[in-house]
């Protein structure tokens, strides 16, 4: 029955759904899918070379060099993703209760831990660079005026200091996202448990633990699932921090840089190989989705059991 | 009616096959987009001489450059002609035989450029050549002429003297280098720039015979020499990006900059009172070969698939050819790599002098064929050696093992 309000009414529908999904296949899926199809074959350069089955997942998994840039950039993948777990999680979660119980300046403060959020990944970066400069760096500067000039160090060139240096830049970074989602969570905590509470007892550390950290677990869910899927896609701060080889020798280097590396290849070393390119895209999305999958499912069921 | 349409149809049918033979427009791929006006430049030098034939100059980002060309030859779609990369770049272009092979019967010239230039745009397994060399660069050390005189300073002939000209511009309380090695290339550049003449001739022409690798003394000699001397480089130089490097340079706050003869154009940019010189670093005793680190950067070359092959090889011929060299010199201040130019830029001619005493730029000319290239092994093992992590000898080992994975005379 053409023209009825039903027939209508689905055409409408579909004229709504269609633009976004056709727009979500060819920019998401097809992507992905191309992706899964590039790794199983042999590239020339952009030419594409006969199939050869799982061969550059076994070039990136277990032939040297590659096995020892997997681990190495996988390894230094879930250092990143522990430590934010502290620094920006964490320290996300105090400062939330903090502007929560509303202590004097809240309102200042509110605005000034969430706006490195809306600042550009880049700017950090170039910013965060510069602190961090050897000779004229605010850091190193202020460690001599204070008179410990022992402590000023070259951070982003020396092993040990360069990926903390990277951490803590991202922590500053994104520290108030993780803060504004606990914060709305505590805020839709209702007052009569609250009151409750009060009743029992003054303590705010049976407060936060047995109160507050139970009820705020969906916004725990969101925040902590978000940092594994970043953490293991980690590549804006690196990149310009650091550049594309994780100087120094290797010392941060992340999955997102050695993909990009071996993929695309680097103007000042080394070529592109699209096909193990791929296959370490593959992987990590795959091991993103999986795990980022079974945290969700692990985390929702301890929403619903506390 | 019916005879003067035909007849018409047959006149247009045959301009329209006559025509491509009149005009024929080349296209022309570049990656230097900086340099398009004077390549229109010397485009309309050879279309005075040649009419019928228009080159029509396009530019792409140089970091794609290699991408792009490669998926529009793959396509079919390429350009008449284009630049090409050198060594292992151009190899990944040519190997897919999207490349018109040159020699001396379409291209004459070729046979009087140098056997290093050739070597760069020729493929090592058919020793066929597929573009005409553009330019080289150099790798030596650039110096800052007023703050050499003010400190009673000459060219270094020795290492000591190297070494007692760095001491006394630290005394004085100027940086001597102003290199830093956060940048990973930037560790290759000192290592060619410093250390070319320490580690000599014969440990080259060793290395290339298979006589001898990197575990080598002259070559670990070499290596320990470099972190023997960036004692006078910046305070936390490994901390120290490449473009905080140049700007200590080209502000006046150190006395020298190791890096490649690309820089002393950026340099004169930056800061035009600055009088530079340049220099090759020293071998260990005054009467040692001091050498350079040279290298070519890129070529000219044909699309083996080229509708008017007739016209593109012209171009060639004139991109070859004594008078686009010094053109090419003159106007983009350039070391040419067509023989015999001559520099109205003195310090281009000193550099030109210079690489008369040169060896290859080791890894970017020799090992960048295989993964993994010679020159992420080695950008990596400096910083090691650099940053404490390695000696001399363990880069050398390291270098030697990491490039047996695909370099076949370091295969035990």
């Amino acid at each position: 029955m053409p023209g009825s309000p039903l027939v209508s009414r689905r055409l409408w529908i579909s004229a709504l759904i269609v633009p976004p999904l056709a727009f979500v296949a060819l920019f998401v899926v097809y992507p992905i899918i191309s992706a899964f199809a590039y790794a199983f074959f042999h590239w020339n350069g952009l030419a594409r070379g006969e199939f050869v089955g799982f061969a550059n997942f076994y070039k990136v998994l277990f032939t040297q060099p590659y096995a020892d840039w997997t681990v190495n950039a996988f390894l230094h993948n879930v250092w990143v993703f522990f430590a934010l777990m502290v620094l920006q999680n964490g320290l996300g979660f105090l400062l939330a209760y903090c502007l929560w119980r509303e202590l004097p300046g809240a309102a200042f403060h509110r605005i000034s831990v969430f706006l490195p959020v809306v600042l550009s990944t880049i700017i950090v970066g170039f910013l965060w660079k510069l602190f961090l400069h050897p000779l004229f760096g605010v850091v190193n500067i202020s460690f001599r005026g204070l008179g410990l000039g022992g402590l000023a160090q070259p951070w982003l060139g020396q092993d040990s200091t360069a990926l903390w240096s990277l951490i803590i830049a991202n922590a500053w970074h994104m520290v108030g996202f993780p803060t504004l989602v606990f914060l709305a969570g505590m805020q839709r905590i209702p007052g009569e448990i609250l009151d409750a509470v009060r009743m029992e007892t003054e303590s705010e550390w049976t407060k936060i633990t047995k109160i507050v950290w139970p009820l705020v677990a969906p916004s725990a869910t969101v925040v902590f699932t978000l940092l594994f899927v970043g953490s293991f896609n980690w590549f804006e701060i690196p990149y310009v921090m650091v550049g594309l080889e994780g100087s120094p020798h290797g010392a941060t280097d992340v999955l997102g840089l050695y993909f990009y590396r071996t993929a695309f290849g680097n103007m000042s070393g080394s070529g592109q190989d699209f096909g193990a390119g791929s296959a370490l895209a593959v992987l990590i999305f795959v091991f993103i989705a999986l795990v980022a999958g079974i945290i969700t499912f692990k985390l929702r069921a301890r929403e619903i059991q506390i | 009616m019916k005879k003067l349409v035909c007849s018409t149809i047959v006149a247009l049918g045959a301009l329209a096959t006559a025509l491509p033979a009149m005009a024929q427009e080349l296209t022309f791929w570049s990656w230097r987009q900086e340099d398009k006006a004077q390549y229109e430049k010397f485009i309309d030098v050879f279309e005075a001489k040649n009419p019928g034939i228009t080159v029509k100059f396009e530019t792409f980002e140089a970091t794609n450059y290699n991408t792009i060309l490669s998926t529009a030859l793959a396509g079919g779609s390429g350009p008449d002609l284009m630049f090409t990369r050198t060594y292992g770049g151009m190899e990944t272009v040519a190997s897919g035989g999207y490349l018109l092979a040159l020699d001396k019967t379409n291209v004459p010239a070729l046979s009087t450029f140098t056997a290093p230039a050739l070597a760069s745009e020729t493929m090592r397994s058919n020793k066929t050549t597929y573009a005409v060399p553009f330019a080289s660069q150099t790798m030596l050390v650039i110096y800052n002429k007023d703050i050499f005189d003010k400190n009673g300073l000459s060219e270094p002939q020795s290492w000591d003297d190297f070494i007692k000209a760095s001491e006394k511009l630290k005394a004085a309380g100027v940086m001597p280098f102003a290199n830093g090695t956060a940048t990973a290339w930037q560790n290759e550049v000192v290592v060619g720039g410093l250390v070319s003449s320490i580690m000599g001739r014969s440990f080259y022409d060793d290395l290339m015979a298979g006589k001898a690798d990197f575990t080598d003394k002259r070559y670990v000699g070499a290596l320990t020499k470099l972190k023997e001397i960036t004692k006078y480089f910046p305070d936390g130089f490994i901390g120290l990006d490449y473009a905080s490097a140049q700007q200590l340079f080209s502000s006046g706050m150190a006395g020298m900059f190791v890096g490649g003869s690309y820089e002393l154009a950026n340099f004169k940019k930056q800061n035009p009172n600055m009088k530079m010189g340049i220099f090759a670093a020293p071998g260990l005793k005054a009467e040692d070969e001091k050498l350079v680190a040279l290298y070519f950067d890129g070529g000219y070359a044909a699309n083996a698939k080229t509708k008017n092959k007739e016209a593109a090889v012209k171009f060639l011929n004139f991109l070859a050819s004594q008078e686009f060299g010094q053109m090419f010199a003159n106007d983009l201040n350039n070391i040419s790599a067509v023989p015999g130019v001559t520099f109205k830029e003195p310090l281009l001619g000193e550099v030109a002098d210079l690489n008369k005493h040169s060896i290859p730029y080791l890894m970017l000319v020799h090992f960048r064929y295989g993964e993994p290239s010679g020159s992420v092994l080695l950008q990596s093992e400096i910083q090691k050696l650099l940053g404490g992590k390695a000696t001399p000898e363990e880069v050398g080992k390291n270098l030697t093992t990491g490039l047996a994975a695909w370099y076949a005379p370091f295969k035990k």
